[in-house]
């Protein structure tokens, strides 16, 4: 492909100007605004008192004060605690889904890629219905069946431990999805010459498949541990009936009046060097335990036969996925159609009411549901297009510098949503940038928080596109820009268009920058449905949050479509 | 954020401490005169398509009134509902940035009126009906704001979970250890009813009471709405606080709910409605002001919502209580506007969120 004549590209460039350095700049000072003025203002307040002046008696009052640090232990307790369960149900599940004959394994995949388009906020509510602690709809199964009495109570959400619960629900496909993944893609090559050579199968499992699987265990940790660490719709909704704070809502709360900026600033401060240590750690921990698996040519893995054990794994899937996804939207269903949120639907208590309400009463449906779909759209979109201009240039290394902008794309990894919300409030309620009160802040909160996940899927995908078609267009004058538009991306079609609909999803289920960020005008649904939880309208939570399932379930049933994936989820990464 | 000024320094630092009674019969200014509902008005309204109204006011209730201006003036409402203490965070954040998005406010904090009227927010405007009939101690002399909805912080129970005579009789009763686990409670940095239910009961029976209040393992919810509704749900057999109004309308929806009216007294909760000098729609703004102190709106207000009106052509609902009968603390917004944020810091030491 190399050996075309050099004569007209030389004759294009002198006369097409290559734009490609131009915007290339444009991109990384993008993403510098985005990330850097957001962290800089975070690290001034933090520092400064009151008047202005520098000071470290903020960071002093944090750890002195048992007010911040009982919230920062039970922080750190829930985010171990999290990860922990969540290993341990995602590792065996993925297992049985990628690597043995467990009937409806598709169907178990979709389902779990159902419980991850659930907003762990809304799973909150949902688990509220069912399980506070007189009126949960299984406490009051408990007592009909035993016969206890009214004020006992089996299972109590409003506690550590049924906190600790939801958020491992709604974090355990992260881990899934990871765990998963890894698995279909380790060739049974392995598992073959070990069984060949006479291991057993429970020691090639072992022996071969469990540490190969390892590295993506530990990833999947640390995303558990990160998520459980740093939500706040979960921990708001949960932890503050039962009387206690996690470091999210901790900093939410110094923002009430009368606001405490600087206390809140200081205390994001250790959410975002802890992020960036745990990160570190992943990185020296994956880097000696990479697994060079993916060869031209490898087999199929093979399936383990469960034999009469089949549908026991089937069974043991279906009541897990209960947890994130069967009982919270039988419940939500229920609380949608019934008058009394906590008493089943019955020809007495059947009601449209509720509907009614929210369509046709309530003012703010109509603009949240606008904004939402509005900056879903938009974020999506220019997230899309920078991802994907920032990862061609660092899978193709084709300016100097370019590791930098990976760095840049990456580092909002580290950056908790609602950090982020407060460093932006920061950084735009002040000139020259006065965007609060209009999308835009939102827009790049959303844009931000997006950007690595949406880098690293697109980034894996240029490595899979040999660049020799490229350099094939670029040999016959093309520039750079064109080259890209006309050869790499539509043979990325599938997963630009799987990029987009997962931060379309993102953005809809996000809280925790939203909420420090929203004005009246520019609400969006997830404020909505956490403002509705407040004052306790469960049934109108109830119809918005199933709107907000079937917007977001269409999105990613026509993601699955174009990418053709089938039952392998798009939710890949981060 | 850094200029937004704290309710305390704002009464330490300023000369306003005698605009801090709000509801002083010492007329400093003159009002302006009272504006009727002409068919200018509603046109000039129209043109403007909506007013947006903040409030702190049940959802529901706020909706219903929303929809029953637009029905009678083809207005459309924009309802924007949270807490008294969340709308007064709003408005400051939103005004610290410049952002003029609301026309008409509405806090069950009586205090947050007085505050924005000391910043200079409010517009002086009054409805002809606030004029002509509402009591002087319920409007501001200078014509800034006036009470829309008045009703009062109760105790109640479910009648499912609690017999009648089993029933606390006071707040002091709420203490027994047999209620421990069983009770809901708002919270006042979130609620303005439960801000000026607080500053009333601190005063008059003491920090004492929320002390051992907050070992009785309490269901601490946001909203002084939400109460009423986790009663209904059965979810809690006592509520500490929580609005009066959704306790009737509950009750007479066939929901198992009771208020009590405790023997110390029931704290007495004013909620009044200002209008914006910047608002965005002032036409709009000044249509709907006169609709809210209607007696139209204020019977509605009485009927469906629950809430007493001021209005002496309103009408008390039969079957409930009159607020003659019933021992009230005393409200006090200028006492609100200096205790608020200590009142709100040692909550949170007590119940630790």
């Amino acid at each position: 492909m190399t050996i075309a004549a050099p004569a007209p590209r030389v004759l294009r460039r002198s006369f097409g100007f290559d734009m490609s350095k131009p915007i290339l700049l444009l991109f990384a000072a993008i993403l510098c605004v985005l990330i850097i003025l957001p962290i800089s203002w975070l690290v001034y307040y933090a520092f400064t008192d009151a008047k202005g002046a520098f000071t470290v008696g903020n960071f002093h009052r944090l750890v002195s004060d048992a007010a911040f640090l009982d919230p920062l232990l039970t922080t750190f307790m829930l985010a171990i605690l999290s990860a922990l369960i969540c290993c341990a149900v995602a590792a065996p599940m993925g297992w049985l889904v990628s690597r043995t004959d467990m009937p409806l394994r598709r169907t178990v995949r979709l389902l779990v890629t159902a419980s991850f388009v659930t907003p762990p906020f809304l799973g909150a509510i949902a688990w509220e219905l069912l399980a506070a602690p007189n009126s949960g709809l299984l406490n009051q199964l408990f007592r009909e069946l035993t016969g206890a009495a009214s004020d006992e109570h089996l299972l109590n959400i409003y506690s550590f431990s049924g906190l600790v619960f939801v958020i491992s629900c709604y974090t355990f496909p992260y881990v899934f999805v990871l765990i998963a993944n890894a698995l279909d893609r380790t060739p049974g090559d392995l598992e073959d010459a070990s069984a060949m050579l006479g291991a057993g199968a429970w020691y090639t499992a072992r022996r071969v498949t469990i540490p190969l699987a390892l590295p993506a265990v530990l990833a999947g940790a640390l995303v558990a541990f990160l998520q459980a660490m740093t939500l706040f719709g979960s921990p708001a909704i949960l932890a503050m009936p039962a009387g206690f704070h996690t470091m999210t809502t901790k900093i939410w709360s110094l923002f009430q009046f009368p606001p405490k900026p600087e206390l809140a600033a200081a205390a994001s401060l250790p959410l975002l060097v802890l992020t960036v240590l745990l990160l570190r750690g992943q990185a020296m921990i994956l880097g000696r335990r990479g697994y060079s698996v993916v060869g031209g040519k490898n087999s199929e893995p093979r399936l383990v036969r469960l034999g009469r054990y089949r549908w026991l794994a089937i069974a043991v899937a279906m009541i897990v996925l209960a947890c994130p996804v069967f009982l919270p939207y039988f419940a939500l269903l229920n609380a949608a159609f019934s008058k009394v949120a906590s008493h089943l639907v019955s020809t007495s208590n059947f009601t449209l009411q509720n509907l009614h309400f929210v369509f046709y009463e309530l003012s703010a449906t109509d603009l949240v549901l606008r904004n939402t779909f509005i900056l879903g759209v938009l974020a999506a979109t220019i997230g899309t297009v920078i991802a994907l201009v920032i990862s061609y240039v660092t899978a193709r290394k084709a300016v100097t510098g370019h590791a930098v902008l990976g760095f840049l794309a990456t580092a909002p990894i580290a950056i908790p949503g609602i950090v982020l919300g407060v460093g932006l409030f920061f950084s735009y309620t002040r000139p020259p940038f006065v965007l609060y009160g209009t999308l835009w802040i939102l827009l790049i909160a959303y844009v931000t928080l997006a950007m690595p996940a949406a880098y690293q899927q697109m980034q894996s995908a240029f490595r899979a596109v040999h660049p020799e078609l490229e350099e094939a267009s670029r040999v016959l004058g093309a520039t750079r820009l064109r080259a890209l538009w006309e050869i790499t991306a539509p043979l990325l079609r599938v997963n630009v268009v799987a990029v987009w609909c997962f931060i379309f999803v993102g953005v809809v289920r996000e809280l925790s920058a939203a909420i420090m960020l929203f004005t009246s005008q520019t609400k969006v649904l997830s404020v909505l449905i956490y403002d509705l939880n407040e004052s306790g309208d469960l049934a109108a939570i109830s119809v918005l949050g199933l709107c907000m399932l079937i917007i977001t379930s269409l999105i990613v049933l026509l993601a699955n479509k174009l990418t053709k994936l089938g039952g392998r989820p798009t939710t890949a990464g981060i | 954020m850094k200029s937004t000024i704290s309710r305390r320094s704002l009464l330490v630092g300023s000369s306003a401490l005698a605009a801090g009674s709000a509801f002083s019969t010492y007329v400093r200014a003159a009002a302006p005169p009272p504006t009727a509902t002409t068919p200018a008005l509603i046109a000039a309204a129209k043109k403007e398509g909506r007013a947006v109204w903040y409030t702190s006011v049940d959802l529901k209730l706020a909706q219903k009134i929303g929809k029953a201006f637009e029905a009678k003036y083809g207005v459309a409402c924009q309802v924007e509902r949270t807490g008294a203490e969340r709308v007064l965070q709003r408005i400051g954040q939103e005004y610290a940035a410049n952002v003029h998005a609301v026309d008409v406010v509405n806090s069950s904090d009586a205090s947050h009126l007085v505050i924005w009227k000391n910043k200079g927010w409010l517009e002086a405007y009054v409805p002809e009906d606030v004029a002509k009939y509402y009591p002087a101690d319920h409007k501001d002399p200078d014509g800034m704001f006036a009470s829309f909805r008045v009703f009062l912080c109760v105790i109640a129970y479910n009648t499912k979970l609690v017999k009648k005579e089993e029933a606390p009789k006071s707040f002091h009763d709420l203490l027994d250890p047999k209620w421990k686990g069983k009770i809901v409670k708002a919270h006042p940095g979130y609620s303005g009813t439960i801000m000026t239910a607080t500053f009333q009961m601190v005063r008059d029976i003491g920090w004492g009471y929320f002390e051992q209040l907050a070992k009785q393992n309490i269901l601490q919810v946001q909203s002084a709405a939400d109460p009423p509704k986790k009663l209904a749900l059965g979810e809690r057999a006592i509520q500490a606080d929580g609005v009066e109004y959704l306790i009737f309308s509950e009750k007479e929806s066939g929901q198992p709910v009771e208020p009590v009216y405790a023997t110390e007294g029931t704290p007495l909760i004013i909620g009044p409605n200002g209008m914006f000098k910047a608002a965005p729609h002032p036409n709009a703004a000044k249509l709907f002001q006169n609709y809210c102190f209607s007696p139209e709106c204020q019977q509605l207000c009485i009927d469906v919502g629950g809430l007493r009106s001021v209005h002496p052509q309103a009408k008390e609902k039969p079957g409930r209580t009159p607020l003659s009968q019933i021992k009230l603390m005393k409200d006090d917004p200028a006492g609100v506007l200096k205790a608020a944020d200590e009142i709100k810091a040692h909550y949170v030491k007590l119940f630790h969120v």
